[in-house]
Order: C-alpha cells, then sequence, then structure tokens
C-alpha cells in the first residue's frame, strides 16, 4: 500500500520543490501564512498566492530545553528571514543545537522531513530551515 | 518637584498589595479581597464611596471575578467591569478605572488584580494529542497536528528569548552574559523586599548555570508562576481637593495612562513583537507626563523573563538606542545606577500572578514616591514610571509622581 503525505501545515507547498506559499495582500504586499480576513497592515482584503524564497537569514533563534510533554528536546526554534524579505518561523534543523554551532545571522536554506504517521498511515512533511 | 492638584487630575489615594507567594489554603476571592480592603484602608475610604470596580484576573476571566469580591466586601451597585487583556491584564483595570473618571462618571474608583496559578508550570505551547490520530487539516494554518517544536516554540521563555536573540543580533554587546546580569540585579534587589515570592540572592554562576529552558532563559532567568493580589484607589483632583491635607501628601498622581497595541510590523505574525507597542506607549507616556526617562527615579517593567528586560531598557529609553547591554554591564539598572529597576525584585524574583502584576508595579512605584518602600527605599524618588507588557500584545505604561508637600 503507497502511504500518502500530507504536509504539516497548507502553506507547505511539495511540488515541483518544497517551498513555502504566502498569502500576500495585492494593495500593499504584506505577506501573511494564514487564511486572511484581511490585511493587518492596511485593511484590505485582496489577497493573492505568492511563492516565498527557500534562502535566507537567521534573525533570533531559541534553544529549546523545557517543552510540553511529548515535544522532544533539545530543538532550536528560528525566526528566518528569507531573501525576498517574508518572516518565516520554524525551527533549525541538521545542526547541533548548542550556542556553539547557532550562529545569528548565518545562512539558511529550506527544508523537509518527515515527522510521523497517522494511524491510517498518512505521512506528515514538516519544514525546517538548515545551515548553508 | 512640587506637583498642584488641577481637577482634572487623577491620584493614586490608597494602594495595598499581598506577598507574592504559593496560598493553596486561600482562594481567589481571599486574596482579591485582602488587596481590596487594604487598599480602601490604605487610602481612608470604603467600599461606600467606590463608584466604579475594575477587577482583573486572567485565568478567571469568565468568572465575574469583580461581582464576587463585591459579594464579599460590599454590594453597592457600582458597575463592575471584569479585564482581561494577558499579562497587562492589571493595569488595564486601573486604566479602566482612571478612564472611568476623566470622563467625570466616577470621582473614586477601585482596580483590582489577582491571581491563583498554583503550581501551573510552563506557560504556552501544549501537546494536542487526540484519541485516533488522523492528520487533517485545521485551523488557519492548515496544520495536521500540532506545530509546537516543529515550527518553533510556543513556550513563554522561548518566546521571549526569541526576543531578547533578535535584539543580540541587531546591536553589539548582547549576550549570555548580559541576560544573566539582569536576573542577578532581580534576585538581589528581591532580598529587601518582603513581599517578594523569593527572597534569595544567586551569583552570576548560578544563575548562568541553572537549568536550561530556552536558551539563553535558564530557570534562574524565569519568572514563577504564584498567586497574590494588588489594588489601587484613584480619585480625581477635584475630589482629592477636599481632602484632609495628610491625605493629599500621600497620594502620588498619575501623570500618564498608557495601553497600547501591537501595530503591523513586518515580522509581527511570526514572532510577537513586544518593542514596538511599547516603544508606542513609552512615547505616549513621556509626552502626556511632560517628564522624560532622564527624570525617572526608578522604572518598575516587564521582566517576564531576563531577556525581556534588557530590550525594554532599551524601549523605554532608558538607554542610549542599541545600548542595553552596556546599560546592564555599567550597572545603570542597579539600586544605585542611574535608573533603578525593578527594585522590587521585578517579576522574575517578587513573582507574576498575571492579574496581579500591573498593579503591583503602581503599588511599588506609589509606596517608593510615599517614601514608605522601607529597606528598599529609592532615597528622594518624585517620578516613576511602571510598564507591563501580555503577548498578542497589550503594553500599558503608567508615570507617577509625588504630590505636592
Amino acid at each position: 500500500m503507497a502511504s500518502a503525505r500530507v504536509t504539516l501545515v497548507d502553506y507547505l507547498h511539495l511540488e515541483p520543490e518544497p517551498h513555502l506559499v504566502a498569502q500576500e495582500c495585492r494593495h500593499c504586499g504584506a505577506r501573511f501564512f494564514d487564511r486572511r480576513n484581511a490585511c493587518a497592515r492596511c485593511g484590505r482584503s485582496d489577497f493573492a498566492p505568492a511563492g516565498v524564497d527557500g534562502a535566507g537569514e537567521l534573525r533570533a533563534f531559541t534553544i529549546v530545553h523545557r517543552a510540553a510533554p511529548g515535544i522532544p528536546v533539545p530543538f532550536v526554534s528560528a525566526i528566518v528571514r528569507t531573501d525576498d524579505g517574508t518572516w518565516v518561523r520554524s525551527n533549525v534543523v541538521n545542526c547541533d543545537p548548542t550556542p556553539e554551532a547557532v550562529k545569528l545571522g548565518m545562512r539558511v536554506q529550506l527544508t523537509t522531513y518527515p515527522v510521523g504517521a497517522d494511524d491510517d498511515g498518512t505521512e506528515a512533511v514538516a519544514f525546517g530551515f538548515e545551515p548553508t | 518637584m512640587a506637583v498642584q492638584i488641577s481637577p482634572d487630575s487623577v491620584w493614586v489615594l490608597g494602594t495595598h498589595m499581598t506577598r507574592f507567594a504559593r496560598y493553596p489554603d486561600r482562594d481567589l476571592i481571599d486574596l482579591a479581597s485582602e488587596g481590596a480592603l487594604g487598599a480602601l484602608a490604605d487610602g481612608e475610604v470604603t467600599v461606600a464611596d467606590i463608584d466604579v470596580l475594575a477587577c482583573g484576573a486572567l485565568f478567571q476571566a469568565s468568572g465575574a471575578v469583580g461581582q464576587r469580591l463585591q459579594k464579599q466586601i460590599g454590594q453597592t451597585g457600582v458597575p463592575v467591569y471584569n479585564v482581561a487583556n494577558a499579562c497587562a491584564t492589571g493595569a488595564t483595570a486601573i486604566r479602566t478605572v482612571m478612564m472611568a473618571i476623566r470622563a467625570g462618571e466616577a470621582e473614586i474608583g477601585l482596580a483590582v488584580g489577582a491571581e491563583q496559578m498554583g503550581k501551573m508550570g510552563l506557560l504556552g505551547g501544549a501537546a494536542t494529542k487526540k484519541e485516533k490520530k488522523v492528520f487533517e487539516p485545521s485551523g488557519r494554518y492548515g496544520a495536521v497536528t500540532g506545530v509546537d517544536g516543529y515550527l518553533g516554540t510556543e513556550t513563554m521563555p522561548g518566546v521571549f528569548a526569541q526576543a531578547g536573540m533578535a535584539y543580540a543580533h541587531e546591536h553589539d554587546g548582547v549576550g549570555f552574559e548580559q541576560f544573566a546580569r539582569v536576573a542577578y540585579k532581580n534576585h538581589l534587589n528581591s532580598t529587601l523586599n518582603p513581599l517578594a515570592q523569593y527572597q534569595k540572592e544567586f551569583s552570576l554562576g548560578e544563575i548562568m548555570e541553572s537549568p536550561m529552558m530556552s536558551y539563553p532563559n535558564t530557570l534562574l532567568m524565569c519568572c514563577p508562576t504564584g498567586d497574590g493580589a494588588a489594588a489601587v484607589v484613584l480619585v480625581s483632583g477635584e475630589r482629592l481637593a477636599s481632602m484632609p491635607s495628610h491625605v493629599r501628601k500621600r497620594a502620588v498622581k498619575v501623570s500618564a495612562s498608557v495601553l497600547t497595541s501591537d501595530p503591523f510590523t513586518e515580522d509581527c505574525q511570526v514572532q510577537p513583537d513586544v518593542n514596538t507597542l511599547t516603544r508606542n506607549a513609552a512615547d505616549q507616556a513621556y509626552e502626556t507626563a511632560g517628564v522624560g526617562p532622564e527624570d525617572l527615579d526608578l522604572v518598575e517593567l516587564h521582566d517576564c523573563f531576563a531577556t525581556a528586560e534588557l530590550i525594554h531598557y532599551d524601549n523605554l529609553s532608558l538607554c542610549e538606542p542599541g545600548g542595553a547591554g552596556e546599560f546592564i554591564d555599567s550597572g545603570g539598572p542597579f539600586r544605585d545606577g542611574a535608573t533603578p529597576v525593578n527594585v522590587s525584585g521585578g517579576l522574575i524574583s517578587k513573582g507574576h500572578p498575571i492579574g496581579a502584576t500591573g498593579v503591583a508595579n503602581v503599588y511599588e512605584i506609589t509606596t517608593h514616591l510615599r517614601g514608605e518602600a522601607g529597606d528598599r527605599q529609592v532615597e528622594g524618588a518624585t517620578v516613576g514610571l511602571a510598564h507591563v507588557i501580555g503577548l498578542a500584545s497589550a503594553c500599558g505604561v503608567h508615570i507617577l509622581e509625588k504630590a505636592a508637600a
């Protein structure tokens, strides 16, 4: 039985290459990742999907050692600004979760990884950013 | 600097707080009652004099806490506002009373903040396990399961760690040690405050080596959960002017009362922007009060985590732009520094029963301006600022000034 795949969140698209898709305000250009009622910057309500650059810079991070039950620690929580100016919250992956390895301002690239399957065997795919 | 009593001004007439602690044998209304009755007695008024009540208790926001308080201390039929605004809940209660007085609907009002958290543990982020696990998109991000831990952190120590690290990225001289020094100062300050939940000094080394919660915030750089209440009685200048001189002398002027929310910024929807709304609130408060940051004799600011306090030095213009690291390194916010910050011990050591916090900060400033702060008194204090911020976000800033002699 071929196992199905879903993305962890709907703004992660896997084809043709993994990338994020933002909702971009047609009026002011503000970008959002959630379902919108209107634009938080200008108040208009006309949006278009916009592909987000996969490369960016690590602008802030924390190394989480205590989290809710069931969440594996430690992990690196990150705020990334992609090269097209979009802000993304994610984890830094494929990198030691230590202050020595994670550096503010380092270059990172979008990547994906599996985060487990549900009881029907459907696999969820998440995104993270890895150092380049 | 003598402050005159103008009719349209608003003053703190009385204030009180419980010690912040854990009170397993008392309930929320016991704590709120102690705060309220203490503030009434301190202001030499009774519940019959109160024209409006605002009450904030975040985790019981739907529980009619104000009315339940009235049922213990006096059902006078006056309007009650139960308010909730995250960690700015207490400041919002004060501001609600302030607005009622400014609107001419009340002469004397009571603001109460209370919270009973017990040992809630880590706030923010929650496991979202279902009985049968089926990946179906739901919510505004179409998420098939909880994203906390996969797409960054939702825990409070982590969110505020990131805010501090964003500042560290943009400005030189800010790192783990500077953040730790904030906690060192606040733990040290709390040893002089009998109302603080913890009153114990820790060395910088002990702080840096305590269990890591969310780098760079260690356990001793995070505020505890706890229980407590605080209250203030506010009065119009017109009414105060008719009160006895010994009451007038202890009154403290509310020179500015500001509440802001976070305006849109580029990154505000992926990480809480705790800076812009604090800057906006501070700028507005300084302008309204006609005082500058250099005039402040003490500041109580929202140090929910050490990383938060450091960035608020800059947000409140207590240091040169970008200079928060240098400010803490040079001792600026210490008791004997240029602008003493959190001489109460701050949230980190005094404690943070959420609804009470924003009222307790005003209690602290008021007590110093009256010269009644005992061992922790900032000598000669005449102007102080109280700041709180709640995520989502809400920021309250109050500037208080000593009464005319």
